[in-house]
């Protein structure tokens, strides 16, 4: 029998410390939708998505009510559509995303993942269509999410595409007043089952369709870890250990449960903590918690390192079926402590960077001011991925040129994605680096030094 | 299916015959109880058997519910198996 203290602490988990299910995504592939017309071929695709994803909703309200456990969102993440789609006869692939859109809306899903292209090692036909496609796509959906993986550990980095991504990344934000950037994600070494946006997408690898399930908890975490003030930090870590254990757990009650309700196959369980910019959800509160004065001072990169090799361990003794990104997120825009810490100066993109070796996933949810040139942005894209390409992670980069801004103002995305301050971007130009494209080669993946 | 009930609030009078009422009107079996009152505040755990219940388990939470808002009460209905995952290995 559960003891009375365990059942009040799950309880105070839930109510006072913001723990929830993030998200349940269900995998659709999209391979069986190609067809040469393209009103086919968006027929195809808007009929499986919503035969599949009918029930996602609806079944995830009745879990919600069951376990008396929040899930805050239901999401589809698809094929790539630069694969699902390339055998259709058209230059425009503008469409297919308003496809989607119209998808997510008829299923009632607030995200869907998958406008997206792998060139790590080089462009189909396909690919350069939706990477053209991209600005415009964004501008006129509401929910549709885009990401290109533009370098992986063994295949390098396709300088070209961080040129052309770079430069994307710019006509998104102009076109879309900057919203759109939110909603694009340029990876290195991208995952095939992440459930959590904006970088979802259906990898080819994956089955027919798959229930993938993203666990939060950074409060959760936060709280336990006032309990342990002043201790050694090994101390804290086991903390950590456990309360990302327990968490975990609920994870992979709950994607068991949505799974053999849908009656599809269960996949992972994404053990990050991803923030929201509520009040006491804020990774940045749990490194000062550890006991800097700000998130950004010296010995943030340590403090997040130990937190999320931490939340790993937990994470993976919880459940064997572990994958996605899972780690710690550090999207500025998303979490209080981040949007003070930048506001105020103490935290820098270069800081930043040096956290993204440590965690998941990379540059996130980053305002920039509206005249970072379309190079600035290729190189910083470039930087990432050389993080990711080195020490064989996913890294990424989700930054918003916003036009008309400038360091100093603020920029509000709404909603989950928050709000951040514009910060400053290094002014010597790389223009002449990004200007000779081809490829960084794959590293030697031995004398590691 | 086994269920947690959980109530947390001012203790006032009547607490547990309410909520035990409500129970019983809608077909649900009590197979145990543990109640404490730390300071002013009441803390009631019932374990209970929603088998025979004759709304569905989304209704029950709801009219659970309603009836603390009313009492000054949280009052919440849980699948038992949330507290086994998290808590056992």
């Amino acid at each position: 029998m559960i003891t009375t203290s365990e059942i009040l602490e799950t309880i105070e988990m839930i109510s006072q410390q913001h723990l929830d299910i993030r998200t349940v995504t269900m995998g659709i592939s999209l391979r069986d939708c190609g067809h040469p017309e393209v009103r086919a071929c968006c027929d195809k695709i808007y009929d499986k998505i919503t035969r599949r994803a009918e029930g996602l909703v609806r079944t995830g309200e009745d879990i919600e009510r069951e376990f008396g456990i929040p899930i805050v969102n239901k999401r589809v993440s698809v094929t790539p559509i630069a694969i699902a789609c390339e055998g259709c006869e058209t230059e425009d692939y503008v469409p297919f995303a308003r496809t989607l859109d119209r998808a997510a809306k008829t299923v009632g899903v607030n995200f869907i993942g998958g406008f997206s292209a792998l060139v790590q090692k080089g462009f189909t036909q396909g690919d350069r269509k939706l990477i053209r496609a991209i600005p415009e796509a964004l501008a006129v959906t509401e929910r549709v999410c885009s990401s290109v993986n533009v370098g992986s550990t063994r295949a390098g980095i396709n300088m070209d595409a961080v040129a052309l991504m770079g430069r994307t990344v710019k006509k998104t934000a102009e076109i879309s007043d900057g919203q759109g950037c939110a909603k694009l994600v340029v990876f290195c070494n991208a995952v095939e089952d992440n459930p959590f946006m904006a970088g979802a997408f259906h990898g080819v690898g994956e089955p027919e369709c798959v229930i993938n399930v993203g666990v939060s908890g950074p409060g959760v975490v936060h709280s336990a870890l006032k309990k342990c003030a002043g201790e050694p930090l090994n101390v804290a870590a086991e903390v950590i250990k456990k309360t990302a254990f327990r968490v975990t757990r609920m994870g992979e009650l709950v994607a068991q449960e949505a799974s053999r309700r849908l009656g599809v196959p269960f996949g992972i369980v994404d053990l990050s903590l991803a923030p929201t910019p509520a009040v006491g959800d804020s990774v940045a509160d749990i490194l000062e918690e550890l006991g800097l004065e700000s998130v950004g001072a010296p010995g943030t990169t340590a403090a997040l390192a130990m937190l999320n090799d931490a939340v790993k361990k937990g994470g993976v003794m919880a459940s064997s079926n572990v994958g996605g990104l899972s780690g710690a997120f550090i999207p500025v825009s998303e979490d209080a402590g981040m949007i003070r810490a930048a506001a105020a100066g103490k935290l820098t993109i270069e800081k930043l960077e040096a956290m993204t070796c440590v965690c998941s996933v990379g540059l996130d949810m980053i305002a920039l001011p509206g005249d970072t040139t379309a190079e600035t942005i290729s190189a910083i894209i470039a930087d990432e991925a050389a993080i990711g390409m080195i020490n064989q992670k996913t890294t990424a980069v989700r930054v918003i040129p916003v036009p008309g801004k400038t360091v100093g103002d603020f920029v509000d995305f709404g909603g989950l994605l928050g709000r951040a301050p514009i910060m400053s971007v290094n002014p010597a130009s790389p223009a002449v680096f990004i200007g000779r494209g081809g490829r960084i080669p794959a590293p030697v993946n031995s004398l590691k030094n | 299916m086994k269920a947690i009930v959980t109530v947390i609030g001012r203790d006032t009078v009547g607490i547990i015959a309410n909520v035990c009422s409500l129970l019983a009107q809608n077909g649900v079996n009590v197979l145990d109880i543990s109640q404490t009152v730390m300071r002013e505040y009441f803390t009631m755990i019932m374990l209970v058997d929603t088998a025979g219940c004759k709304v569905d388990f989304a209704a029950l939470a709801d009219i659970l519910k309603k009836d603390g808002q009313e009492h000054g009460l949280d009052i919440r209905i849980q699948r038992e198996d949330i507290f086994e995952a998290m808590h056992r290995i």
